[in-house]
């Protein structure tokens, strides 16, 4: 009875009747989604992990009776050892290190420039430019790697313009040299200090991991910026008409020019538009893989081998199931952790004390 | 895959964490019992082969239209005859395809199998040796069988194969003031007539930046990366050999096919980049499809220091461990690598019979290619042990740069990582 009393006291219990029917009216409804995530991305998921951690050879299940649990014996090849297994994964890491710190800022500046220009009132003919910019992204990824493999030939038109400027275009995706170490060749840097080559990590050494992406992945570089800004200028789009054009008029009466309105103004409610777009492209470089396996597998010399490409290549090619699942956990582990900082940096901070201080005693002084 | 809230996160994380404790508690509480079973599957013993009505299913990696209709049109005179029916999938990607079909437990019966896979199937007990049950075992060249043996254990069928050997424009040749007297026997020749052949926007001898086509060097110094079951990356013989190539490189007569800005030998070939190529039978189809014009004719590779030397490519008829009907699978096998079945593919689509009674009968349709056979008797073949080909790849990753590399150095690195692959 007392039951009774409270729940009739909280809103009748009526009402907690068809709640419970709704909930489960809930339930059946999100049921096909759960089992659809449950059997083609949970169960996976777990498997992999499992095979991680597994020493199974990819014959039948691999929750069969032969295969045995050896531990972090998979993670360990690959992190350290001295062997060769080390040494591609440290050639892998150090390749898609490169291509996120290059891609990453330049695709979300770029996109970033290309919103604020096709969100101008004045300008004409602005759906065509949105649209013109945002093509390259609903084209396949496969099919634009191959044509980014004429452009970038030897003879192709990307050195054939180059030629016009008197520029002898190298080699782009069989030149397995990293720009920094041409760039400082170019300056007569030629040989490594010894500070560089006695010490490394992963198996290559510091003049190796700061060998800069190699003309290959530099070109690979130039097609992820290519492809992914169109989209990412539909989100920074989006996130400036929902901004309120009367803080930026406020903001030019108070005699504020265009940069400072765009520094001060827009970009501060631009913050988790571009927490989304940084999260995405992150995520995105950290997982090359198309552009690799339809372009070069890897190639020249290694330089556009990658973690998820290498992953595939273990398991798949040398029947090294544990070993690429273990990579493909690392490069997981990465990608959280690599959002978990950005996340941090990109936090709402309160304004500091200094500042509120400063600002308020101006306040008291008017 | 971000999740937004911190009980998403504690919610997966736990669930990760009991899934890994269940699945990690079946296998380790099951493991006993199946270490002594694993033989009977694994190690494939010869001479009892599964035996039922099923259909017979082929996975082949094809290079086109002619080899799959070839091989389907064999397939379906077989099934005529023998009653068994078969059917010829085309893979589009075969090494994942078959991995998919051995991790479910439901392989093809047979397909195409490559050496350089073969260490990691046989390793695992996906393949079937059956080799040894071949009632045409013999009639196999050595080197080809020897390339698919695992252990001592001869585990399937060559299907067919090709050499490399020097593909030469006769053209550019007789330009140059060469003649038939003049084809290199040995590595002096070939550097001269090279040399000679340098011109205005082509260069004496192109081959791809990869062991693949640099390996017969090696072959004609006397080296190889395993000699004997051992490594032996960084023999005089193999230093010997990169010293040599590295010398010409720099000299200009040779040239890597992609410093020409061709994707492989038989396209510097065809666009005249190169007056010669080191390739193999496939680039005779190449050229007649894209570069019909080009006026060429096949030579034996040089001697070296050590001899004749190549290097031989083949695939075999994998037959899969799992396969329900091995019985009627071996006798398919029998049939398409018959002389006479494998002259038609030849005819077909270009490699060469994997079987000696069909030597002649071959040079007799394809006089013009009589030096790829040739090569047969001196061929060596690229490592086959599980990881060997990681280690292969690396050579090529490091030969990309061998004009400015130190041939010594290469190959050690090479060395210590093949000794880590070869116990």
């Amino acid at each position: 009875m007392a039951t009774q009393v409270a729940t009739s006291r909280r809103g009748g219990s009526r009402s907690s009747g068809i709640r419970s029917g709704e909930r489960l009216a809930g339930w059946l409804f999100s049921l096909p989604v759960i089992i659809i995530l449950g059997v083609f991305l949970f169960i996976p998921v777990v498997m992999a992990i499992w095979v991680s951690f597994s020493d199974w050879s990819g014959r039948g299940s691999p929750l069969s009776s032969g295969v045995n649990f050896i531990g972090l014996g998979n993670y360990s090849d690959v992190t350290g050892g001295g062997g060769l297994a080390e040494k591609n994964f440290g050639i892998a890491i150090r390749n898609n290190a490169w291509y996120v710190i290059l891609v990453v800022p330049i695709q979300t500046v770029l996109s970033l420039f290309l919103a604020v220009l096709v969100n101008r009132a004045i300008l004409r003919g602005r759906s065509l430019f949105r649209m013109a910019f945002y093509f390259p992204s609903v084209t396949s990824s496969v099919a634009i790697t191959v044509l980014w493999l004429f452009l970038f030939s030897t003879t192709g038109v990307i050195n054939k313009v180059l030629s016009w400027f008197g520029v002898n275009g190298p080699n782009w995706f069989n030149d397995p040299r990293g720009i920094v170490h041409v760039a400082l060749g170019a300056m007569g840097v030629d040989a490594a200090p010894t500070a560089l080559t006695s010490h490394g990590l992963l198996g290559i050494d510091w003049w190796e991991w700061l060998s800069g992406p190699s003309f290959a992945m530099s070109a690979f570089v130039l097609m992820a910026v290519f492809t992914t800004s169109g989209t990412f200028m539909l989100l920074f789009l989006a996130a400036l008409q929902n901004i309120n054009p009367e803080l930026g008029e406020a903001a030019s009466v108070d005699g504020a020019n265009g940069w400072q309105r765009f520094w001060r103004i827009t970009l501060p409610q631009l913050r988790p538009t571009l927490f989304t777009v940084l999260t995405l492209g992150l995520i995105g470089t950290w997982q090359v893989f198309d552009q690799i396996y339809t372009g070069t597998q890897g190639g020249p010399g290694k330089t556009t081998l990658t973690p998820a490409y290498l992953s595939y290549e273990s398991a798949f090619i040398n029947q090294q199931w544990g070993r690429g699942s273990a990579i493909a956990f690392i490069l997981f582990l990465i990608i959280i952790v690599f959002t978990l900082f950005q996340r941090w940096v990109l936090r709402e901070r309160k304004v500091s004390k200094r500042r509120s201080y400063n600002h308020q005693a101006k306040g008291k002084k008017s | 895959m971000t999740w937004n809230n911190s009980r998403g996160w504690l919610g997966a994380g736990s669930l990760v964490l009991a899934s890994a404790l269940i699945l990690g508690g079946c296998s380790g509480s099951d493991a006993e019992p199946t270490a002594s079973m694993a033989p009977t599957t694994g190690d494939a013993a010869v001479g009892d082969l599964t035996s039922s009505s099923d259909p017979l299913t082929l996975l082949i990696g094809s290079s086109g239209d002619a080899e799959t209709a070839a091989v389907q049109a064999a397939v379906a005179a077989w099934s005529a005859e023998s009653g068994v029916k078969a059917d010829v999938q085309v893979a589009s990607d075969l090494a994942q395809q078959l991995s998919q079909g051995f991790a479910a437990g439901s392989p093809p019966d047979l397909f195409y199998m490559s050496p350089d896979a073969i260490g990691g199937y046989a390793g695992n007990g996906s393949l079937k040796a059956y080799g040894d049950l071949l009632t045409n075992k013999a009639d196999f060249y050595g080197p080809l069988v020897d390339n698919f043996t695992v252990d001592g254990d001869f585990y399937c069928a060559p299907k067919d194969f090709s050499t490399l050997a020097l593909v030469i424009n006769t053209d550019l040749w007789t330009a140059a003031g060469l003649t038939d007297a003049d084809l290199p026997k040995t590595w002096d020749d070939l550097a001269a007539v090279s040399t000679k052949l340098t011109g205005e926007g082509h260069v004496g001898l192109a081959f791809g930046p990869e062991f693949q086509r640099i390996g017969v060097f090696f072959a004609e110094a006397g080296g190889g990366l395993v000699v004997d079951g051992a490594a032996a990356a960084n023999s005089p013989e193999n230093i010997e050999a990169l010293t040599y190539v590295q010398t010409n490189l720099n000299a200009g007569n040779f040239a890597f096919s992609s410093d020409l800005g061709a994707g492989w030998g038989g396209e510097a070939f065809g666009k005249q980049l190169a007056a010669m190529v080191i390739e193999g039978n496939w680039i005779t189809g190449a050229l007649t499809n894209d570069f019909p014009d080009v006026n060429y004719l096949v030579a034996e590779l040089p001697e070296g220091p050590g001899g004749q030397g190549t290097l031989q490519y083949t695939n075999c008829w994998g037959m899969a461990a799992d396969s329900p009907n091995q019985t009627a699978a071996l006798n398919l096998v029998e049939y398409l690598t018959a002389p006479e079945q494998q002259l038609a593919f030849s005819a077909a689509f270009g490699p060469m019979p994997s079987v000696s009674s069909a030597a002649d009968a071959w040079t007799a349709a394809n006089p013009k290619l009589a030096a790829f056979l040739a090569g047969a008797k001196y061929a060596q073949y690229l490592p086959s042990q599980v990881g060997s080909n990681e280690v292969v790849s690396d050579l090529n990753a490091q030969l990309e740069s061998l004009k400015g590399g130190d041939p010594a150095a290469i190959l050690g690195s090479v060395q210590s990582n093949l000794e880590a692959v070869i116990k």
